[in-house]
């Protein structure tokens, strides 16, 4: 809980700005108010403000001016303390990016698992340092490249994977022992990651020491981006048994990354941002001790700065009790804002991913995605891909922005409004709490309707110009169109025709078999890691791996909320 | 005579899940003063095509992000023309290339919205649209 929270202002709303709610109580100094009077007031009676209220992105107030008024109470070694130790506001590591750099992992995925690893190795080549895949619609559904459903989405939002042997031609010459790799994955997380292990094993690479991540956070998929095959209790289950798998078998690999991404996406705030996403967190550290698992091994990259370390550090050793410092710390990837870019006028998102990237740096990101200038139009091209990373490397090699640890510590502004998040995202916390954790507010539609209000505040915001967009509601000019990746279907006949022979060519009986050890293991309790692993080995496809657990699990349909 | 509210089907069809534009939608449309039923995810053209029956809507807005386009909408386009609701206007909002539009139109999709259009601007298209259809 915070610290430093009044009763009376338990339970004001989240969208109370960071402002308003210290109004009352702020005290300036003698030399503020001085100032207020000699110099503001005369600025202010000769030239009035451009608005009369500034407010964030997320339509939080902004303060004319922050001095110490707004850090009563606050202490500097409580909230700030120094880099590499808690409550690591200041970053998670004691020299920071003076030590080593973020990992430099573009996201990247379409067509077939060839025009892919062709993709990949051209990153590789020009200095990227780490790989993540995005996979595309009907894999992430669980359904393979020839299912009816997949008909006009296969290869279009990332790369159809649909078996052992696509996965073996995405991985084709990159040695898994010497890269990390990152795979957007959820609801078929399980069967995904382990084609990943067993291409690593054919490659000879050791379990042990292989590392990378899934993202297999569920709960955000019924929050947010809406990915879901199964209903929440066996899909957190499917979770909790690849935290186990990971942690016996491999080590170095991360089984869950929580995503704060998609929530904002959707249209949240950054505070419904970062209390969603952090209590998601929660919820996976009370199921994995309720299967005896300590709080020690499965957490890295998740969302959210600075707030986001001081209340993960907070809720891991007062609400979790953990005693290794190593889960104390919030590590994460960041990726620049998809929904800010600008289908009109796209050269300009250049500069509002630098910008993006920058925020991401300074806020201390262990890894960083930085999207690409065409990306409101499709997949991006090599060109627009190459300028994407090439803004990391001008971000780490040429702005200094790396040669001290956490620039922004001490601002006024920047701690007030540290303070302020983390107190609206506590908040959320214990509303949450209240309703008995994150899956039965999901199953009451309470998150995805804060969202929905949050995005459509926006929305009208946009349309009365109280935000400005360049080149959308504010300085529109006509241009020609951009030259964007094109995916057409030849992408499903390769694909069908691959699948087509695959099933021709390995062992019916054994599939079958392998299904059938599925099946029964689903409907009992043990680890279902271990009889995915052997049905992805006899080639048996994603989608028949995941109509096995839908047999036995069924399909989850939300309510929709208008 | 009291006027007949317009009725609108907001739909997204295809296997992605991104429905934020289409809930905006929907409700900027139900602000608008029209009757709007969202048809929830991932519905196939059959099952839009029998609920713009079911519930004879004046319009129907498809939300697309995913690339679909192409192949979801000629299949909607002929449903409704056997079931005889060819006079229904069909919108389509989302991520739609430049060079595809013109075979969506000729396809028979009335009108495609990108990003960054404006709530009124679909508002007022629709008022305009049923207006002259009388």
């Amino acid at each position: 809980m915070p610290r430093d929270m009044p009763e009376q202002e338990k339970g004001v709303t989240q969208t109370v700005s960071p402002a308003d709610s210290t109004a009352a109580t702020r005290k300036p100094s003698a030399k503020e108010r001085e100032w207020e009077k000699k110099t503001l007031q005369p600025t202010l009676e000769k030239s009035p403000e451009r608005l009369p209220d500034f407010t964030t992105v997320s339509g939080h107030s902004i303060r004319r001016l922050y001095t110490e008024a707004d850090l009563t109470g606050w202490d500097k070694e409580r909230e700030l303390g120094h880099p590499g130790e808690p409550p690591y506001t200041r970053g998670i590591h004691a020299t920071m990016y003076r030590g080593r750099l973020w990992t430099m992992r573009q996201f990247a995925g379409f067509g077939t698992a060839e025009d892919t690893n062709q993709r990949f190795r051209y990153l590789l080549a020009r200095g990227q340092t780490g790989l993540s895949v995005a996979f595309d619609l009907p894999t992430l559904m669980g359904y393979d490249s020839d299912h009816p459903l997949s008909e006009g989405e296969v290869g279009k939002c990332g790369v159809a994977i649909s078996s052992l042997a696509d996965m073996e031609v995405l991985f084709d010459k990159i040695p898994l022992g010497n890269v990390t790799t990152s795979m957007t994955i959820n609801s078929p997380a399980a069967v995904v990651w382990a084609m990943y292990l067993a291409v690593a094993e054919k490659q000879g690479a050791d379990w042990k020491t292989i590392s990378g991540t899934i993202q297999n956070d569920i709960l955000k998929e019924y929050i947010a981006q809406k990915e879901y095959i199964y209903p929440p209790e066996p899909s957190m289950r499917l979770v909790i048994d690849t935290f186990e798998f990971g942690v016996k078998h491999t080590p170095k690999f991360n089984s869950i990354s929580i995503s704060g991404y998609h929530i904002r996406e959707a249209g949240s705030t950054a505070i419904q941002e970062l209390a969603f996403t952090l209590r998601d967190g929660m919820e996976y550290v009370e199921w994995g001790l309720r299967r005896g698992m300590d709080v020690n091994d499965f957490f890295e990259e998740i969302a959210k700065y600075r707030a986001a370390r001081r209340i993960w550090q907070k809720a891991v050793r007062e609400r979790y009790k953990s005693q290794n410092p190593r889960s104390w710390a919030l590590r994460f990837h960041s990726q620049t804002a998809g929904c800010s870019l600008t289908a009109q006028q796209p050269y300009n998102n250049v500069v509002r991913t630098a910008i993006q990237a920058l925020a991401a740096v300074l806020g201390g990101t262990q890894s960083l995605h930085t999207n690409s200038l065409d990306e409101a139009w499709a997949l991006p091209t090599e060109f627009a891909a190459t300028i994407a990373l090439r803004t990391q490397q001008i971000l780490a090699h040429e702005t200094g922005v790396t040669n001290t640890v956490d620039p922004l510590g001490g601002s006024y502004f920047v701690e007030a409004l540290t303070n302020e998040v983390e107190r609206g995202a506590w908040e959320y916390v214990e509303r949450i709490d209240a309703m008995g954790g994150m899956v039965p507010a999901i199953e009451r539609g309470y998150p995805q309707r804060e969202i929905a209000e949050a995005s459509y505040r926006y929305q009208l915001a946009l349309d009365h110009k109280e935000k400005i967009i360049v080149g959308v509601n504010e300085y529109a000019a006509d241009e020609k169109p951009l030259e964007i990746l094109q995916i057409d279907e030849t992408v499903a006949h390769r694909q069908a025709g691959r699948l087509r022979k695959l099933r021709a060519e390995r062992s019916k009986e054994e599939v079958a078999r392998r299904l059938n050890a599925l099946r029964r293991a689903a409907e009992g309790k043990e680890n279902l890691m271990p009889p995915i692993y052997e049905a992805v080995k006899a080639y048996a496809t994603l989608g028949e791996i995941c109509d096995a657990m839908r047999d036995v699990f069924g399909t989850y349909e939300e309510v929709a909320i208008t | 005579m009291p006027e007949k509210k317009i009725r609108v089907l907001i739909a997204k069809p295809g296997l992605d899940g991104h429905d934020r534009g289409a809930k905006v939608i929907a409700r900027a449309l139900r602000d608008a003063g029209m009757e709007v039923i969202y048809t929830g995810l991932r519905q196939t053209p059959e099952m839009i095509a029998s609920a713009a029956v079911q519930e004879d809507v004046d319009v129907i807005g498809l939300s697309i992000l995913s690339g679909a386009h192409n192949t979801i909408c000629p299949q909607l386009m002929s449903l409704l023309r056997e079931k005889g609701m060819s006079d229904v206007t069909v919108l389509v909002g989302g991520i739609i290339p430049a060079a595809d539009i013109p075979a969506l139109k000729q396809a028979g999709i009335a009108e495609i919205f990108l990003p960054g259009t404006s709530t009124q601007e679909i508002v007022e298209f629709i008022h305009k649209r049923v207006a002259a259809r009388g």
